[in-house]
């Protein structure tokens, strides 16, 4: 039994999201159909899919950016998001991006907390031009999680960083979680990504989730399984 | 920044409000920037050496072009003894006043239309087919409606800067990233936070070109009117002057508008490196 399970062995299920029967389509083209899926706070699930499998719709469905159009989504009111690009406002210095839509006195106090928590605590009046792609991703990080959100939704976030910086983000980013223990739903291409993170890794095809898999941090994640799945590898293929 | 200085000039608006995509790093190295920024001040002074050896060696009548330095005293006298100050008074107050009024109702336009796809139907067109006229080609029409006063003069300048501003807006609040108004829902910022945090920062480099634009335009404007029926102001001092043949009042005025011209442009860089320090084009650097 992993550290997560028999922590959430203890407390009582505590959903994130929870999604029933969604459907999600684009004029006549239907992209999600009949999805479920549940997510604990404090858990990390992964969504495994081939481009255009519809993952990032669902994503942008549980932030509220994009309407649905059947089922029903539960979810809190203003879920983080963390994209693939930065987006941070190039006009404004590090602490006021963290803090853009924090309000109170103690913004600039809240901002410079989740900043120094992803190790940009000392560049607060600094410009974004003046950051590495990683460190970008960082402050968005810091700008999603000061929020406190309970359900946190990564759209490939480390896709563009190198492979040292990604190495480096998926350390953080398991800290963070640990942390905070928001639920968190991350949307990857990237198998070793989703069995290096998540508690949980789903496969989505055909507008539903395909495949679900518990992960071992042990090492004995079926990682053929994910590959046969995505339709990279035939499964358990015959000699 | 050179770069940008020749494409933010008020030669054709299409050119400059792109200027934001322009690399405005410095390309020519070679010779040395100190160097070349020197050549650039010493070329200009030594045409105004020549020019002054030219009139004082009797080789240009004072009638055609008096002397640099002739100039020079006749400023000296017109300030002291005569009206300068005054004239350069009054055309400054109506070019301030013209510059507020019509860039208050561009930027409020623009931003109506900028936000507002019923408020662009509404209106965007007409404003465009308005625009397509010479602003001075409407002169004699003003002249019928409000007369030779200062009304006239006001409303020309108004109507020369209300365009560049207008439509530097707009197209300041259409380029400003769809990514970011999404991340300000994602954020949950309230429709005027989204407004003041984001879109308009987002589009002040557009806003600002049109106001350096609209600098010059609204000179030009000024200009014109002045020549026409004024009974004050720089305009009617170089008109005043054609009267006696008085060469060196006449291009004493074209150099004050030439200054001032240079001093209009000077602000609106120092407002653009302030307001946009954060920006690369523009900024002071790091």
């Amino acid at each position: 039994m992993s550290v997560h399970e028999a922590a959430a062995a203890q407390r009582p299920a505590e959903p994130a999201v929870i999604v029933n029967g969604l459907r999600r389509a684009y004029g006549d083209r239907t992209v999600i159909q009949g999805l479920d899926l549940r997510i604990e706070r404090g858990e990390f699930v992964a969504l495994l899919g081939e481009s255009g499998c519809g993952k990032t719709t669902l994503l942008r469905a549980l932030a509220g950016l994009d309407p649905i159009q059947g089922g029903r989504i539960i979810a809190p009111k203003r879920p983080a998001v963390v994209f693939q690009e930065h987006r941070l406002l190039p006009w404004d210095s590090l602490w006021r991006n963290v803090a853009l839509g924090l309000d109170g006195p103690d913004a600039r106090a809240r901002a410079a907390a989740a900043l120094a928590e992803v190790g940009l605590g000392d560049r607060l009046d600094d410009w974004p031009r003046n950051l590495s792609g990683g460190q970008a991703q960082r402050v968005a990080l810091a700008r999603a999680l000061v929020q406190q959100p309970q359900l946190l939704l990564l759209d490939e976030p480390f896709a563009a960083l190198d492979a040292l910086t990604r190495i480096r983000m998926h350390a953080l980013v398991r800290e963070l979680v640990a942390t905070h223990r928001p639920g968190v739903l991350l949307v990857t291409h990237d198998v070793d990504e989703a069995i290096a993170l998540a508690d949980r890794i789903l496969v989505m095809r055909d507008g539903r989730i395909a495949f679900a898999h518990r992960a071992h941090r042990d090492g004995t994640v079926a990682r053929g399984d994910l590959l046969a799945e995505l339709g990279v590898l035939a499964a358990h293929a015959p000699a | 920044m050179s770069n940008i200085d020749q494409t933010a000039g008020p030669i054709e608006l299409a050119q400059a409000t792109t200027d934001g995509h322009l690399n405005g790093a410095d390309r020519r190295h070679a010779i040395g920037p100190a160097t070349l920024q020197a050549l650039s001040w010493l070329a200009p002074a030594l045409l105004v050496v020549i020019w002054e050896a030219l009139a004082q060696g009797g080789y240009l009548s004072p009638q055609v072009l008096p002397a640099p330095s002739k100039i020079l005293r006749t400023a000296y006298k017109l300030t002291t003894q005569g009206t300068l100050l005054n004239d350069l008074g009054v055309s400054l107050l109506r070019a301030t006043a013209g510059f507020a009024i019509g860039g208050a109702i561009g930027f409020v336009l623009g931003l109506l239309v900028g936000f507002s796809r019923l408020a662009e139907a509404l209106i965007d067109r007409s404003i465009q087919m308005i625009r397509a006229i010479p602003f001075l080609a409407v002169l004699p029409l003003v002249i019928v409606w409000l007369g030779v006063g200062e009304a006239e003069k006001v409303f020309l300048v108004a109507l020369g800067v209300t365009f560049p501003i207008y439509i530097n807006t707009t197209l300041g609040i259409r380029q400003v990233d769809p990514k970011l108004i999404e991340l300000a829902r994602v954020q949950g910022l309230s429709p005027l936070a989204l407004i003041r945090r984001i879109i308009l920062p987002g589009a002040l480099p557009s806003i600002l070109t049109g106001v350096r634009y609209a600098l010059a335009t609204a000179w030009l404007a000024l200009v014109v009117a002045e020549t026409i029926g004024a009974q004050s102001g720089l305009g009617f001092l170089a008109m005043d002057a054609r009267e006696f043949l008085r060469t060196d009042v006449i291009v004493l005025t074209i150099v004050i508008y030439a200054l001032i011209g240079v001093l209009a442009d000077l602000i609106a860089r120092w407002l653009e490196r302030r307001l946009l320090a954060w920006h690369p084009n523009y900024g002071a650097g790091r």
